[in-house]
């Protein structure tokens, strides 16, 4: 009779557990994007934005698995001393050209509108930059991986359709294929990016 | 003569093509993923695209910096007005496609906007529920027909394009656009050649304009400019032809899957 009693309550224990730490994903992307329009707005130097920005980008963004989707099957010929160089690398360059990227908007105003889940992993949520006197609104898509419910990560910004992600693997692909899918040529423009 | 050869071709392509394409989405899917559409005159495209990024900097660039300071209501309107005359180009290819409700829906769309909304100026039309316009054209047409994009091409002045892409722009000279053809084709005595070439050099005004910031943001962070506009084309035009602005529609996710394990 007693441990009849306990299980549902170790049941609704655990339950209560699980579920309080987990973040749905669409709150996760309007609470980052509210953090990065308030640095935005407030009257900061373009170095202190950025700066607060990138602390913002390695919270919230899955860099790693950026880098290494960006790669294409480049990746499965690398020995671990090259991917961990490329990590470093990456990492530098994602968040110098995320940073510079964003600081150049003031006050940007984004609307999270829906979500859409695609599987376990995967969310997809919808939002729009509203629009100015000077660009049209814009829609902005974000996956969301959320295979660790707690600490969901952006993998991905899809604006008006067309995937960042994406579209960086076709960059470095190109400047692969234009080097004689020689890795080193790709560390070397990453080095000289960052340095800049 | 030659418009009416052109038509013939055109017309006896389209039906020999219908006969032999897979016109599923899957297979449209396929054969516009924009890692499968070869780059095989890189070397004279990547010169082109460098004329053309000067040719952006002293004529393009400019103007639209200067077309950016105008009102708010001044530059809706020319926008208005451009997209109303891309209707023109649009509604053959919807029935092209098969899609006739959007071409009816187009169609009243041109006459209330060209006549209430003053030329076009006032987009009246969405106000009366006809809402949704997305630009067609015979490129779209034969990649929906069945035809795959063949190599990717910078065309001089006009930008990134395929194979396909750039013979169905051509299709616009010969008697597929009906602006064209009111215009520098002389149909009518009221409208001059100028009037095409005034609006066409709007649109690339205008198209730069609106998306002045990314092109120079994209231009800055890029380690290879000419990639990421030949991936963000291509990928524009994938999206396009299937009509989706979904991401989940036109990506495949198996490589992010492949990064999990």
């Amino acid at each position: 009779m007693k441990s009849k009693k306990i299980i549902p309550i170790i049941f609704f224990y655990f339950f209560i557990i699980s579920n309080s730490y987990s973040i749905e994903a669409d709150v996760f992307v309007q609470s980052t994007v509210n953090r990065a329009s308030k640095i935005l707005s407030e009257n900061l130097s373009k170095e202190e934005k950025i700066n607060q920005l990138k602390l913002i980008a390695e919270k919230t963004v899955d860099i790693s698995a950026i880098g290494f989707y960006t790669l294409g099957s480049a990746r499965k010929n690398l020995n671990i001393e090259q991917k961990e160089k490329y990590s470093i690398l990456f990492r530098e360059y994602f968040l110098k050209s995320f940073s510079s990227r964003l600081s150049e908007y003031t006050n940007p105003e984004i609307d999270v509108l829906s979500k859409e889940v695609l599987s376990e992993n995967y969310t997809i949520v919808n939002s729009l930059l509203k629009g100015t006197s000077e660009r049209p609104e814009v829609k902005i898509d974000w996956r969301v991986y959320t295979k660790n419910k707690e600490n969901p990560l952006i993998r991905d910004l899809i604006i008006e359709g067309l995937s960042l992600a994406r579209t960086q693997k076709e960059e470095f692909s190109s400047i692969l294929n234009s080097n004689n899918n020689n890795i080193n040529f790709l560390f070397k423009t990453l080095e000289e990016f960052s340095e800049n | 003569m030659i418009k009416k050869i052109a038509i013939i071709l055109f017309t006896t392509f389209t039906l020999i093509v219908n006969v032999n394409a897979g016109t599923d989405g899957e297979l449209i899917l396929k054969k516009n993923q924009p890692s499968e559409v070869k780059d095989c005159f890189e070397k004279i495209n990547r010169i082109t695209f460098a004329f053309n990024q000067t040719l952006d900097g002293v004529i393009f660039q400019p103007a639209a910096s200067l077309y950016r300071k105008l009102p708010s209501p001044a530059k809706v309107g020319v926008g208005n007005s451009l997209e109303n005359i891309s209707h023109l180009l649009t509604i053959p290819n919807n029935i092209l496609q098969g899609d006739f409700k959007q071409a009816g829906v187009n169609t009243g769309r041109f006459i209330i906007n060209t006549t209430i909304g003053i030329l076009g100026i006032f987009d009246i039309a969405q106000y009366l529920g006809l809402t949704n316009y997305e630009k067609e054209d015979y490129g779209q047409s034969l990649a929906k027909l069945g035809v795959g994009p063949g190599c990717y091409v910078v065309l001089p002045v006009l930008g990134p394009s395929t194979i396909r892409d750039t013979m169905g722009s051509t299709l616009n000279f010969l008697g597929g656009d009906p602006w064209y053809n009111v215009t520098v084709g002389k149909d009518t005595q009221y409208l001059k050649n100028s009037d095409y070439y005034f609006s066409k050099g709007a649109s690339g005004i205008d198209f730069r304009a609106k998306n002045y910031d990314s092109i120079e943001n994209l231009e800055k962070n890029s380690l290879d400019f000419y990639a990421s506009v030949k991936s963000l084309y291509l990928q524009d035009r994938q999206q396009k032809i299937l009509n989706s602005r979904k991401i989940i529609n036109t990506q495949d996710d198996s490589d992010w899957e492949e990064i999990n394990q």
